[in-house]
Parts: C-alpha cells; sequence; structure tokens
C-alpha cells in the first residue's frame, strides 16, 4: 500500500468535481419520478427527499386500473406493445431488403434510392407530422393502430438502411461469388450467407426501431385519439388535461412504462453502441 | 453499375423489361420495392401534399402578420444557436473526462447514459412538477434555505425557455457525449505520450492534438443535432405546451398549434419558412455522409 501522491490526490478531486455535479444532474428528474411513485399523495407534494412513509400502493392502483385516467392502463400497454414490435419487424424486414439490394446485388438506381432515403433522415420528423396526418386521413387510416406503424416505420427505416447498407459494404464480395459458384440463388444467398453475417446490426437496428416506436409520442398523439386506441405516452400526455392532475400516479405509471427501453437499452448496449454511435456521425 | 450495363448489352433489343435483367437484378428490384413504396406513399405524397398546400402567397401574409409566428422563429433560432452550441460543447468537455480511466467513471457513464435511454414523456413530466411555483421540489427547497417564495419557472417566457433548452439537453447531452467519446478513443495515444514528454500544458494538448482530430466530427455533430433539434416537439411541448400566452413556441410545436386550430395552410405554411434554414444543412450532411 503507498500513500497517493499530492498530485494524484488533486487530479481525483478535480475528477470528482465534475463527476458529482454530473450524477446529479442525470439522476434528479429520475430519482423524482421514482420518489413520487413511491409515496402517497401527502408525502410526494410535501418537496421531502424521501418519503416518510414509502409505499407501493401507487402501483397497486395503475396494476387494479383504479382511476379515472387509468381505466384502459392494459390496453394502452399492450397497444404500445404491439405497435413497437410491428414496427421493429416491419423495419427489419424493409430495410435489411433495401440495403442487401443496394448494397450486394447493386440494382441499377440504388444509389438515387439510398440518397432519397438519406433526404427522408434529415426531415425533422415533427415537420413530416403535419401533412402524414393529412396524407393518413385521405387514406383513411386515422385512429387505426396501422396509420402509426406505417408512420413510425418510415421514420426509422431511412437510418436502418443507412446503417445496414455501411455494415453489408463491408462483408466481402467473395462470399457472394463463392456462394453462386457453388449453385446459390439470390434467396439461398440473402438467406443463409447474408442474414447470418448481419445478426449484430440486425440486432442494433431491430432494437432501434422498436424504441423509437414505444418512445414516440407527437405521431401517436396526432394518429391516434380514442381512450382505448392511444399508447401509454398519450395517455400520460393526457394526464395533464385534468386542473388536479394525481401526479403520483402518472409517476408511477411513467415509471412503469420507462422500465421496458431501459432494460431492452442496457441488455443491448453492446449493439447499440457498436452498430449506432459508429454509423450515426461517419467523419 | 457494370453489372447493368453488361446485362442490357447482351440482351436483345426490343426483348420485353424481364428478359433483360439478370435474375440478381428481378430480385434487386423486388427487394428494393417495399422501401420505394412506402417512400412513395408516405414520404413523397406527404410532402407533395403539403407544399400544394403551403402554396397561396396569403398564408405567408398572415404567417407575416401573426406575432406568434415571429417568436416563435425567434425562439427556434434561440434553441438551435445558443442551445445546441451550449449543449456540443458540454459534450466536448464531458468526453474528456469520460475516457479518463477510472472504475467509477466507467459506472458513472453507464448511468449518464439513463436520459437517453429512457422515454422522454415521463421525464419531461417529472421535470415539469419539479418546477412547479407551488408544490415543485425546486420552489420547496428555495423556501426552505431562503425562506422566501422561489419565481415562477414556468411563467416567465425568457425563463420557460431556457428551461425547454435544459430539458432538452437533459435529454440528448448523454448521445452526443457517447459520440464524442468514440472520436476522441480514435486518436492515437502515442500523441499524448510524446506531448507529455515534451511538457505540453493541458489547453496545448487539447489545442494541439484533441481539437485538430475531432474538429470534422464536432461539427458534423453540431450540424446534425440542429438539424434534429428543429423537430424537438417533446420538450417544448410537454413542457410549456408553448405557454405562457403562446410565447415559447417553436416552429415544430407551431406547425402542430396551426394544425389543432385547424388553419392547415398556415401549419404548412410556417414548416415551408424554415426550409431556407433546413435545407443548406441538410445539403451539407448529405454531401458528408454520402461520401
Amino acid at each position: 500500500m503507498r500513500l497517493p501522491s499530492l498530485r494524484e490526490v488533486s487530479t481525483e478531486a478535480r475528477l470528482l468535481l465534475i463527476g458529482i455535479p454530473v450524477f446529479i444532474w442525470t439522476m434528479v428528474p429520475i430519482y423524482h419520478m421514482f420518489l413520487f411513485a413511491i409515496s402517497p399523495k401527502e408525502d410526494a407534494f410535501s418537496g421531502k427527499f424521501w418519503p416518510d412513509h414509502p409505499t407501493l400502493h401507487n402501483f397497486e392502483i395503475v396494476f387494479r386500473e383504479q382511476h379515472y385516467f387509468l381505466r384502459d392502463f392494459y390496453i394502452q400497454f399492450w397497444n404500445s406493445l404491439v405497435i413497437a414490435a410491428a414496427v421493429g419487424a416491419l423495419t427489419l424486414f424493409v430495410a435489411t431488403a433495401a440495403a442487401f439490394s443496394i448494397s450486394r446485388l447493386r440494382v441499377p438506381g440504388g444509389r438515387i434510392v439510398m440518397n432519397l432515403a438519406l433526404f427522408t433522415y434529415f426531415i425533422p420528423a415533427a415537420f413530416l407530422a403535419v401533412p402524414m396526418y393529412r396524407t393518413m386521413a385521405t387514406y383513411g387510416l386515422l385512429n387505426n393502430r396501422w396509420s402509426l406503424i406505417l408512420a413510425m416505420m418510415t421514420i426509422a427505416s431511412p437510418y436502418a438502411i443507412w446503417v445496414l447498407k455501411q455494415a453489408s459494404d463491408k462483408l466481402p464480395v467473395e462470399l457472394d461469388e463463392a456462394a453462386v459458384m457453388d449453385g446459390a440463388t439470390t434467396l439461398q444467398i440473402f438467406r443463409l450467407v447474408y442474414i447470418p453475417l448481419m445478426m449484430p446490426s440486425l440486432v442494433a437496428i431491430g432494437t432501434y426501431a422498436v424504441l423509437l416506436a414505444w418512445n414516440e409520442y407527437l405521431y401517436a398523439f396526432l394518429l391516434l385519439s380514442n381512450d382505448r386506441d392511444i399508447t401509454l405516452p398519450v395517455a400520460l400526455g393526457n394526464f395533464l388535461a385534468a386542473d388536479d392532475s394525481p401526479w403520483e400516479l402518472l409517476m408511477t405509471t411513467g415509471f412503469i412504462y420507462a422500465l421496458p427501453p431501459a432494460a431492452i437499452y442496457y441488455a443491448f448496449r453492446r449493439y447499440m453502441v457498436g452498430g449506432l454511435t459508429a454509423g450515426a456521425v461517419k467523419s | 453499375m457494370a453489372i447493368s450495363v453488361s446485362a442490357s448489352d447482351q440482351a436483345l433489343p426490343g426483348a420485353p423489361l424481364s428478359a433483360r435483367l439478370t435474375p440478381p437484378q428481378v430480385w434487386g428490384i423486388v427487394l428494393l420495392a417495399p422501401y420505394i413504396l412506402v417512400f412513395l406513399a408516405f414520404v413523397l405524397y406527404p410532402v407533395c401534399y403539403g407544399l400544394w398546400l403551403a402554396r397561396q402567397p396569403s398564408s405567408y401574409v398572415a404567417l407575416a402578420h401573426d406575432p406568434i409566428f415571429a417568436r416563435a422563429a425567434v425562439n427556434t433560432l434561440i434553441f438551435l444557436v445558443i442551445g445546441i452550441n451550449i449543449k456540443m460543447l458540454i459534450a466536448l468537455f464531458l468526453s474528456g473526462f469520460f475516457v479518463q480511466e477510472r472504475r467509477w467513471i466507467k459506472w458513472l457513464s453507464v448511468i449518464f447514459i439513463l436520459p437517453w435511454a429512457v422515454p422522454s414523456i415521463p421525464t419531461i413530466l417529472s421535470i415539469r412538477f419539479m418546477l412547479n411555483p407551488e408544490w415543485g421540489m425546486v420552489n420547496q427547497l428555495i423556501f426552505k434555505f431562503t425562506g422566501d417564495d422561489g419565481p415562477n419557472w414556468l411563467n416567465d417566457p425568457a425563463v420557460a425557455l431556457a428551461m425547454a433548452i435544459g430539458v432538452h439537453i437533459w435529454k440528448s447531452l448523454p448521445f452526443w457525449t457517447l459520440i464524442l467519446i468514440t472520436g476522441r478513443l480514435a486518436i492515437s495515444h502515442d500523441l499524448f505520450e510524446a506531448a507529455d514528454v515534451d511538457g505540453a500544458t493541458f489547453w496545448q494538448k487539447f489545442r494541439y492534438i484533441t481539437w485538430p482530430s475531432m474538429q470534422t466530427l464536432y461539427i458534423t455533430c453540431t450540424l446534425l443535432s440542429m438539424i434534429w433539434t428543429l423537430g424537438d416537439f417533446n420538450s417544448v411541448y410537454l413542457l410549456t405546451g408553448g405557454g405562457p400566452a403562446d410565447l415559447t413556441h417553436v416552429l415544430s410545436t407551431l406547425g402542430i398549434r396551426y394544425l389543432r386550430l385547424d388553419q392547415l395552410n398556415l401549419a404548412m405554411a410556417s414548416i415551408v419558412c424554415a426550409m431556407p434554414l433546413v435545407l443548406p444543412l441538410v445539403y451539407f450532411m448529405m454531401k458528408r455522409l454520402s461520401r
């Protein structure tokens, strides 16, 4: 055991001086949400850092749908789940097919499609929301969960195609050539060579699309309006409609809603960090 | 491209299209078709429809006379120019902090990513309640320590906008820090060791080693963040709802406000007005990414 030198101590102190505020800044809104979720109503409004009587009663109310704002909790949770899963699956299908076609089959016009997709990626989603809303009305899809699924797939696929194309460009051409020599058809190459090799990127993109759809508020709030059709984030926003909103229940529901994406994110962090940040900004 | 030329050379002139394409190319078109359909139905058609709605000059006259529009445009500029630059500077600074090799910093970086990993709606609403003038934690703390009532945070347009920018920074800082960390990790360690031998100061190492290698990445990130922030609807809408008195709107919430008021033409016109800001950024990013 050796005593640290003065210089080391001062470096460590300076790092802590940055680290502690960063920790507080990051945790305060999340802790506040958690605090509300475990507080009875009177404790939540008293500004304490820890409730006098921590309780899981709020969770019980939410899970039993025992409040006016929560009467459709399960069906809204289910809506969120179905929509997120459908967006993930459809985005993966569309984007993988497109990336394979552009990158491996070098289909004529592939470059143009890639550029159009990239252009779509850069249209701010909130700007596309207004015409998208009108378009869905024209197609007769408003208040139908397909409108949200298709809209979110439209938003998720450009980036998905771009990342998958970057990843498939890195696979050696010889693989395809060898497979052709062995008499493989294009579909067999796609299924037996391409998909297995692309697995890490596909996991990253699938996760990206699922989280994007699960977290989306604006499109869900525009495209769906019946209480039994909406997703959880819209239901959370609707809590604000009342003057005396039950904030402790809002925070409890929000906490439950935030858990799955956080869990998915941390479970797939390895893929997400490698697959997405490298693709997000090519220096 | 080379394949397509040779394929059409072999084919007989006047043969039907299917005969002129090799099987992989047919598959290529079939596999690309789903995305093309999605693009036509849900991007091209809405965009064209939107532009058609925004065709009347009278909409722009109405916008010019709407003080809320002018205010929203200024707010958007403040959000982009001040908010994003502050965020990226903090991200640049923190990326330097997170590359330090300490066990506790590793753990902190795992926690630090939380705002990005959790959905924004519940956390923004949580911040909204924290800022509640009577019951929020912030003002209760101020009261406890000073005995004075704290400010009515979301009732002053300037403060409310600053808070919305704060929420945006809270939410997206981890993502950009993460990207700048990957940029910093790509710099060869030998350079820093050589600089240490030469007795370079902290600032000199940043100025002559870190910054030159991160410059492009940093600027790309800033531009990309600006484009995305134009579409940041949640931070403003869920924190202030555009209020007080519609003074904290940004262009993305303003479009939705007009939509709710059934003024679709104005909604589209306000978005078209943002295009001079968006298109140069998009053009620049496209050139960068499609290399």
